[in-house]
């Protein structure tokens, strides 16, 4: 019972501090440096986690794949299942969970320190607006790095993919491009890399509340980072059912 | 209800965390270009009381006037005007840690006055150099002593040439030469600028050399009020336990 009522009392709070943000999005001012410095951090500090987390998927996929469709006479079908599953499904999801980790932890253990060692009370008293400098800048950033990291990461995984054919069958080039992508269409790329939007905003808004409002010290700032990557990784989870679920009625199977 | 005359007033102040009584109707009074020094014990509320005075806590009751201003009713837009004419030091310095020291002075010039890139450096290294660190514009918060951090943290305090100086523990860990170094630079502000400051600090060094007048709380009250002499000479043993 105890569990239920603290569960709903987060899930409350997170909604308000997720309203608050919506409330401060188009308000002066729009600290569009602090953006960009926050996509770059965002971007390129994740772009190489990303890139070997989407070529070992690749390669995996392919290995694990050719022997199962390989029984069922269907190998030829490889770069068709590599494309539908990176593009539709794994490469966003783990794309975004690698990034819950180390985004989540990372945006909450910095506003967490900021908060113990005061930094966010001075930008208060200095008038500063901290909602706006630290949050909506994070926010904003995680929304629009998530798809572009999860493209990174389906490239990747499909020239993974390929090149892990190359090795076992000598497959030509031209032949993989177009298989894998005959089966994909434009609705299904644009769905699954802009749901990664959503999983983003979601993945940054709980580690920036996580982080934003600690008490105390050192091992709460730990406890808060922790938090963020249990929460927003479970929250991914969701979304992607969800999400899934209403690409099917939007788009069908 | 007027407003008060004097620079701060605070009235009957209470605030409690939970269970936890913190203020129990702590009044202060600070007139224009006078230095109070707020003492006592660590837990007596001493920094709770500071953070009210420039609206980071809401109290329970009380009033707290600030420049004819009632802070705890103020809304969002007037209390950022009325923080603009405030310093504050906090007790760690507060630094932004992935700021250069100049970048950290930099970026509260930048938004709240409408000097250009030039005139805004200019400021900056006067800044530095008044309290004596011109060599410490390019580098990082981690890469200062304690005691330098305390001196950039003031000149980003007093950056925007603020009226009011609100000091917590401003000379805390610090060595005897840095406490002094730190304490002769709140003196200079009030003498060269007529700042009005409150310090909360148990250190007798740097109450003796800034303080013209002294609050000693004890349990969330105003234990005692009066000169540092009148304090010091009090037979109350808790204040006497506290001047040794």
């Amino acid at each position: 019972m105890r569990f239920i009522a603290y569960t709903l009392e987060q899930v409350g709070a997170i909604a308000a501090f997720a309203g608050t943000f919506f409330g401060q999005l188009f308000r002066r001012p729009f600290e569009g440096r602090e953006l960009i410095r926050q996509m770059d951090e965002t971007g390129s500090k994740s772009l190489l986690l990303v890139l070997i987390t989407g070529c070992s998927i690749g390669i995996v996929l392919s290995m694990q794949s050719r022997g199962t469709l390989a029984r069922f006479g269907a190998e030829a079908v490889l770069p068709n299942m590599l494309a539908l599953s990176v593009v539709k499904e794994i490469g966003p999801v783990i794309t975004s969970l690698v990034l819950a980790g180390r985004l989540g932890a990372g945006i909450a253990a910095e506003l967490g320190s900021m908060r113990v060692t005061e930094q966010i009370d001075a930008l208060e008293v200095a008038a500063l607006q901290p909602f706006k400098y630290l949050v909506v800048t994070r926010v904003l950033a995680c929304v629009v790095m998530f798809p572009l990291l999860t493209i990174a990461c389906d490239v990747v995984a499909l020239l993974g993919g390929y090149a892990e054919s190359l090795l076992s069958s000598d497959l030509d080039y031209r032949l993989f491009v177009d298989q894998a992508f005959s089966s994909l269409r434009l609705s299904d790329v644009l769905f699954s890399t802009a749901k990664t939007s959503v999983f983003g905003f979601l993945v940054s808004i709980v580690g920036c509340y996580s982080g934003y409002y600690v008490r105390g010290g050192t091992r709460e700032v730990g406890q808060a980072a922790m938090r963020a990557v249990v929460i927003g990784s479970l929250l991914v989870l969701v979304a992607d059912v969800l999400m899934v679920r209403l690409s099917l009625i939007l788009f069908g199977g | 209800m007027s407003a008060p005359e004097a620079e701060i007033v605070v009235k009957e102040l209470h605030k409690a965390f939970g269970d936890r009584k913190i203020l129990r109707g702590v009044s202060v009074h600070a007139e224009r270009g006078s230095t109070v020094a707020v003492m006592g014990g660590s837990g007596t509320g001493k920094s709770v009381l500071l953070k009210h005075l420039v609206g980071l806590i809401e109290p329970d009751a009380g009033e707290i006037w600030v420049q004819g201003k009632r802070v705890d009713q103020l809304n969002r837009s007037d209390l950022n005007e009325l923080r603009l004419r405030v310093g504050y030091l906090f007790q760690g310095g507060a630094l932004f840690d992935s700021m250069t020291v100049d970048e950290n002075l930099d970026f509260v010039l930048r938004r709240h006055s409408k000097l250009s890139r030039r005139e805004r450096i200019e400021q900056i290294h006067e800044a530095i150099a008044w309290v004596n660190l011109p060599h410490a514009a390019e580098q990082y918060p981690a890469e200062l002593s304690g005691g330098q951090k305390k001196r950039i943290a003031l000149a980003r305090a007093i950056i925007l040439r603020p009226d009011i100086l609100l000091c917590d523990e401003p000379t805390t860990g610090l060595d005897p030469a840095s406490v002094r170094t730190v304490s002769d630079l709140i003196m200079r502000l009030r003498a060269e600028r007529g700042i009005t400051t409150i310090a909360i600090t148990h250190d007798l060094l740097c109450a003796d050399i800034i303080a013209d007048h002294g609050i000693f709380l004890s349990r969330g009250r105003a234990l005692a009020e009066g000169t540092l002499n009148e304090l010091r000479s009090s037979d109350h043993p808790e204040l006497q336990a506290f001047f040794g």
